[in-house]
């Protein structure tokens, strides 16, 4: 099969475009001698299937990030047919560089102008024609966002597919012939719109307010939008338990049944009703950054990230964590410096991610009345912060920063719909499919935990044990033996803890909630959500330490020393809670 | 550093709204080639739009592109006030 490589600046559209030629259907993929996982995808282009595959953005290749080794590895040692040029149609000036180096490899190259419909607005005027005749290769505009010109590409990119046709390279004097041939700027060529938007958003006494209101909005809009949906699909689930699963497996062994009932379909239902509230939460984060606020967010905060020895990338990077942190712990790839990016991914793991989001969701809603549940969940994405940054201040001077902060701010942007709803497709497909395969695993562990060694009362199960075990560390916490439990299994993901519940107090839905307050009280709950937020986030966030940071000492530090703040963090709140 | 000429000064000294053509970058190889690449070169006007607040980072806009960079990095741009 031909393969088709996308290349381009970051900030150009690369992936909106990778999802307009492939529709949903990517897959992560592992190369030899590539360090990095790459989005690749199948497409039918004329009679032919070939295979497009995404690599990392990149401003330049005589550069030495990692990004730029992979897309330069990528293209000596794999076989390409065709590379795909992704430039900003207002921004040539600047990005045409980027392709006479890319024309270096000789391997055939479509020169593909994106977001022309901005450039157009801009008054800027491209002649593609002439374009392509001073630099001989197949240019065409398109705007990936909505669709236009897509068609061309595709029979351009089947062309260069069937009668390859390789321009050398070009010197940089026909560069800007090319440029000044056929690419109009006009002399006063701004976004006013953004202009504008800055002027309030970007105020030296209104951005920082600004900025905190709008974290804070965003998230009481996921919640009072996404918590009767989930009540509604959980009393769902009950109800399709009670009418139709229990007799059906009635007259199945005992054993089996309970495994069945109590493990798995509670487990998974309890997850699953919590899908809607991460689906509105990854919505509202491609909100943010498609339309370019989370580069101004970089802007406002990088004076006080400084400080801390991180910078505004950090911020961002922070920010993506409470989605989810293996995304993040990735994305610090972008930094140069490595004493930046082991500090970044240092801190990263507080963030409060949508795993964590769920277990507090539940617990803020059994022991909190509604009128202060936001508060209460906004103090945890307080304290994730908090922690995040004296881990930072305490950090710092182990990973020292000497990475240039050089950052581009993008005009404004309407998403699409449909952006919004391919990028919040992705991020729910990769969280279920991670989900899914934690949990029944974990659930069902848990499940034989609490059922055996089979004792009538459940004294003499390994979960008890285990549990009455560790109470002498866990104890002045508030922490009981059950929470002990579903904290243990939260080290292997946090999507298990409230299915484990489910199976620890052999309940689920309303009744679960109703045995958890019963039993324990806000004070309890709040420092079980304190140690959760701040201990191990997951196994895979583990993982992906290991991998990117490839050093064990650091990736032990990285689980130590969180578990330790937790232990702190959590005793101190419960005593003082408990004695004044 | 040597500046050039008595209307040469470094990027961070512009203040809001003011442009200056730049003049030379003094950067390291890696930094260098960053700044190239995101439309710092010389010959090339650069305009000072505003600063973040407790000495943040600057925003500066090179032909059509917006760029946000630190103080220390903005000194490596020597320019010439226009």
């Amino acid at each position: 099969m031909k393969r088709i490589a996308l290349v381009g600046m970051p900030n150009t559209g690369k992936s909106t475009l990778f999802n307009r030629l492939t529709g949903a259907q990517a897959k992560v993929g592992n190369w030899p001698g590539i360090t990095v996982d790459l989005l690749s995808a199948k497409l039918l282009l004329g009679d032919a299937m070939v295979e497009l595959v995404d690599l990392p953005g990149i401003y330049d290749l005589r550069g030495f990030s990692e990004d730029e080794q992979v897309v330069t590895t990528f293209l000596r040692e794999q076989s390409v047919d065709v590379v795909l040029v992704l430039l900003n149609a207002s921004q040539l000036e600047r990005q045409l560089p980027l392709y006479a180096q890319l024309a270096r490899f000789g391997i055939p190259l479509v020169l593909v102008l994106n977001m022309a419909d901005e450039a157009a607005a801009l008054g800027i005027t491209i002649e593609r024609d002439a374009l392509a005749a001073w630099l001989g290769v197949p240019v065409c505009l398109i705007s990936a966002k909505h669709g236009q010109g897509t068609e061309q590409l595709r029979s351009l990119m089947v062309r260069a597919l069937h009668a390859p046709a390789q321009a050398a390279p070009p010197e940089e004097a026909v560069i800007e012939a090319a440029l000044k041939a056929a690419v109009h700027v006009p002399a006063q060529a701004s976004h006013r719109l953004t202009e504008k938007i800055d002027r309030v958003l970007l105020d030296p006494w209104l951005g920082l307010p600004l900025f905190f209101g709008v974290m804070f909005l965003l998230f009481e809009a996921v919640f009072w939008l996404g918590t009767p949906v989930q009540n509604a699909l959980a009393a769902g689930f009950s109800a399709l338990r009670a009418a139709a699963l229990e007799p059906a497996l009635a007259a199945a062994p005992v054993p089996l049944s309970g495994l069945l009932l109590d493990g798995v379909y509670n487990g998974l239902t309890t997850v699953a009703s919590f899908v809607p509230l991460i689906i509105l939460f990854f919505l509202a984060m491609a909100i943010v950054e498609d339309t370019g606020y989370l580069s101004r967010a970089a802007f406002l905060i990088d004076a006080l990230m400084a400080r801390f020895g991180l910078d505004g990338r950090s911020f961002v990077m922070i920010l993506m964590g409470f989605g989810c942190n293996v995304p993040a712990l990735m994305g610090t790839r972008v930094m140069r410096s490595r004493g930046l990016r082991l500090l970044t991914m240092m801190v990263i793991p507080f963030s409060l991610c949508s795993a964590r989001l769920q277990v507090f969701l539940f617990f803020i809603a059994a022991l909190f009345p509604p009128r202060i549940a936001p508060l209460v969940l906004f103090s945890l994405y307080v304290m994730s912060i908090a922690a995040a940054m004296l881990t930072s201040l305490l950090f710092k001077r182990r990973f020292v920063n000497n990475d240039p902060f050089v950052l581009e701010i993008p005009p404004y942007r309407f998403p699409t719909l449909r952006q919004i709803a391919l990028r919040g497709w992705h991020e729910v497909r990769h969280f279920l499919r991670r989900a899914t395969r934690f949990i029944v695993a974990g659930v069902v562990l848990v499940w034989l935990l609490t059922h055996f060694p089979a004792a009538a009362g459940g004294g003499g199960t390994w979960a008890a044990q285990l549990g009455a075990w560790l109470s002498p560390v866990l104890g002045p916490l508030g922490i009981d033996p059950k929470l002990t439990l579903a904290l243990i299994f939260g080290f292997v993901a946090k999507e298990i803890v409230i299915g484990s519940l489910a199976v620890i107090y052999a309940r689920e839905g309303g009744a679960l909630v109703s045995a958890i307050a019963h039993q324990i009280d806000w004070v309890q709950a709040y420092s079980f959500m304190l140690f959760t937020l701040i201990y191990t986030p997951c196994l895979s966030t583990i993982a992906t330490i290991r991998s990117e940071a490839r050093s064990a000492a650091f990736s032990v530090a990285a689980v130590a020393w969180p578990l330790a703040l937790a232990w702190l963090v959590s005793f101190a709140f419960y005593q003082a809670a408990r004695h004044f | 550093m040597r500046l050039h000429g008595p209307a040469a000064c470094t990027l961070d000294i512009l203040a809001p709204g003011e442009s200056g053509i730049i003049l030379a970058l003094d950067a390291g190889q890696a930094l260098y080639h960053r700044l190239a690449a995101l439309g710092l070169r010389s010959g090339k006007t650069v305009r000072l739009i505003r600063r973040a607040r407790f000495g943040g980072p600057f925003h500066v806009r090179v032909g059509t592109t917006d760029l946000m960079l630190r103080a220390p990095d903005a000194r490596r741009v020597q320019v010439r006030r226009a």
